[in-house]
């Protein structure tokens, strides 16, 4: 296990709010981590400074062998370092199938001229298949995403972020809206893509971060409160004061 | 080797029927308006109903470009008539020039001493500038006694003005609405640009006798008008070709995402600016051809018709024709402009009312804005829209 992901020291204050403050974590490849605390404790602003999504106004992110700031980098260059995200409402582009949705997201040159010359594969619509059964929804290939419940958004948002081949997944409630054999299938994906990935779930549902059982991290106004397992974190008095006892 | 290479082309036009169905009417069209015009057939279209029909070619290529940029890739601009207009001016420069040039030349051989180089150059100046009170070439012109070199400034000129200023404001994450109004600023600042008289470009005279082509002039209008026709119905087929293919792979699936939710599509690791860059700077070239063929069988271009409306109008075209659908692009713009040369042009007989008189050339905008409005209403995806019910029925 080598540190893939080190954010250190970083704070972020929206109009004199500090929504983040003074926060390190490190994630390491592979792992599954869990992120939980309170609303407002900081957790998805930790992944729009990660994505790019927001600057913060201090502080180091580091990523890869290579130790690179992200800090420089463009959404979209971040995205292509290999930090993959999946937002806490299901965004898939509604308007196209399935497929579209997979084949877009799947790895390949993103530049605008390797893509107007890009040619389907075999190989590449093994790929998406082979995507789409593990998510579910081989037999909704060619229907809108629009179509799709609620569930199956999720999940289809879920089997894009695997396309994408990314070595760190930022999952932003990924069961929420779902049954309950849907969440058991989640947390099978999630499971087995920490198997060589990095994946840092943010979650609300206990009993879906007891099925990870991984190592938790408990966010609290802005910084980190515990880390550890997570019988370790809910036995912790600041944690059940500030989030479980609630 | 050959089979691969095919094999996609194939798969594109079978995938997309619409795509040969729209060649296939506009060729029969083409061979319709052929067949029925004074040049080459039975006379019974004339002459300047070939040249409405070309120009309408022509706009309807810019339609399915601004399609294409508001469409699909979500890009709002209203100022995509401002590179339509520059193609213009840079094919008027050399017909106007050429077209000066061989006057002077005829007229001077009457000399008993035979004209230098200069004197005829500036008797070119001051045949061409004399309206602006002015008997020198502008360096703009540098160029003007070539044609290669003018139809490399049709491409380049918009296309670099596109570029270094879709550069600027998609860098800038400048969107919606606010793009809109740069893309207005930017139509009007070189619309009043152009309006000056020591601008190079005759001011508000602009260039004027374009429909008389140098080296063609044993060739009647009724003959050149439809070589334009049919140049203008390449030109749309082929951009339609071009654009239905862009939009129809991976690329096409990427500006639609772009054009439904751009942050998300920076998330997949795609350089949302680059696209944007790409199809503004792509639509502006075609604009500028399209305009390149417009502005000969219009006969004169001037600084008006780049003003801000103008680009308005093209939003309202592909609005009503429904955008998302290039042929729905087609259709609005060859419908709307149509009917609009038909009600201002006098063709629509004024109604009577008693106490008032309906007078269409004035009331046609009134006619077309409340179609805009109804198109808004009642059917968002406008009249391309009915064909896409009329297809899907079972």
């Amino acid at each position: 296990m080598t540190t893939l992901l080190e954010v250190s020291g970083v704070s972020v204050t929206f109009d004199g709010f500090r929504a983040i403050n003074n926060l390190s974590i490190q994630v390491a490849e592979p792992e599954l981590r869990a992120v939980i605390g309170p609303n407002g404790a900081g957790k998805t602003t930790f992944m729009d400074i990660v994505t790019g999504k927001t600057r913060p106004d201090e502080g180091r992110v580091i990523w890869g062998e290579k130790s690179v700031s992200l800090l420089g980098l463009s959404e979209s260059q971040i995205a292509r370092a290999g930090i993959g995200r999946k937002f806490q409402k299901p965004t898939v582009f509604e308007a196209q199938t399935v497929r579209e949705n997979l084949a877009m997201a799947l790895k390949a040159r993103r530049g605008p001229f390797d893509v107007l010359f890009h040619r389907r594969s075999r190989t590449e619509a093994a790929r998406i298949a082979e995507l789409a059964e593990e998510i579910g929804l081989l037999d909704a290939l060619p229907r809108r995403a629009g179509e799709l419940s609620h569930g199956q958004k999720q999940w289809l948002e879920i089997g894009m972020l695997l396309a994408q081949d990314p070595r760190l997944l930022l999952v932003d409630e990924p069961a929420a809206g779902m049954t309950p054999a849907e969440r058991e299938h989640t947390t099978d994906i999630l499971k087995r893509a920490a198997q060589t990935r990095a994946v840092v779930v943010i979650e609300h549902d206990m009993e879906f971060i007891r099925r990870l059982g991984c190592k938790v991290t408990v966010l609290h106004e802005g910084s980190v409160l515990a880390e550890g397992s997570l019988d370790h974190v809910t036995q912790n008095q600041q944690v059940i004061d500030v989030y479980l006892g609630r | 080797m050959s089979t691969s290479e095919i094999a996609p082309r194939r798969r594109f036009l079978a995938e997309n029927p619409s795509v040969l169905w729209f060649l296939g009417c506009l060729a029969l069209f083409t061979l319709g308006v052929t067949v029925l015009s004074e040049g080459f057939g039975l006379a019974l279209i004339s002459t300047s109903m070939v040249k409405i029909l070309g120009m309408t070619l022509c706009l309807c290529l810019i339609a399915v470009a601004m399609d294409v940029v508001w469409g699909y890739c979500g890009i709002l601009s209203l100022g995509h008539f401002a590179f339509f207009g520059l193609g213009g001016y840079a094919i008027g420069m050399w017909l106007m020039y050429a077209r000066t040039q061989g006057i002077v030349v005829e007229s001077l051989s009457a000399t008993p001493i035979p004209p230098t180089e200069i004197e005829i150059e500036n008797a070119i100046a001051s045949q061409i500038f004399g309206v602006v009170g002015s008997n020198e070439l502008p360096w703009l012109w540098g160029f003007a006694h070539s044609l290669a070199l003018q139809l490399m400034m049709v491409v380049l000129v918009p296309g670099l003005l596109a570029l270094v200023f879709g550069w600027l404001a998609f860098r800038s994450r400048v969107t919606g609405v606010y793009l809109s109004i740069l893309t207005q600023a930017m139509t009007l600042a070189l619309s009043l640009y152009l309006f000056q008289n020591d601008t190079g470009l005759r001011g508000n005279n602009g260039l004027s006798g374009l429909q008389n082509i140098p080296g063609l002039d044993h060739l009647p209008q009724s003959s050149l008008s439809l070589w334009f026709f049919w140049a203008s119905a390449l030109a749309l087929g082929l951009g339609y070709l071009v654009f239905a293919w862009l939009v129809s792979g991976k690329f096409g699936s990427v500006i639609r995402a772009i054009r439904d939710n751009e942050a998300r599509v920076r998330f997949l690791g795609y350089d949302v600016e680059s696209y944007k860059l790409v199809i503004f700077t792509l639509t502006a070239v075609v604009s500028a051809i399209a305009g390149a063929l417009y502005y000969p069988q219009a006969g004169i271009i001037n600084p008006a018709e780049i003003a801000p409306i103008a680009s308005i109008y093209l939003a309202v075209w592909v609005a009503i024709g429904g955008r998302g659908r290039l042929y729905g692009a087609v259709i609005g713009a060859a419908v709307v402009s149509l009917a609009s040369s038909w009600f201002t042009g006098g063709g629509a007989p004024n109604i009577d009312l008693g106490f008032y008189t309906l007078n269409w050339t004035d009331w046609w905008l009134v006619l077309l804005g409340l179609g805009f409005v109804a198109v808004t209403l009642f059917f968002p995806r406008g009249i391309g829209g009915l064909f896409d019910m009329i297809v899907r029925k079972p």
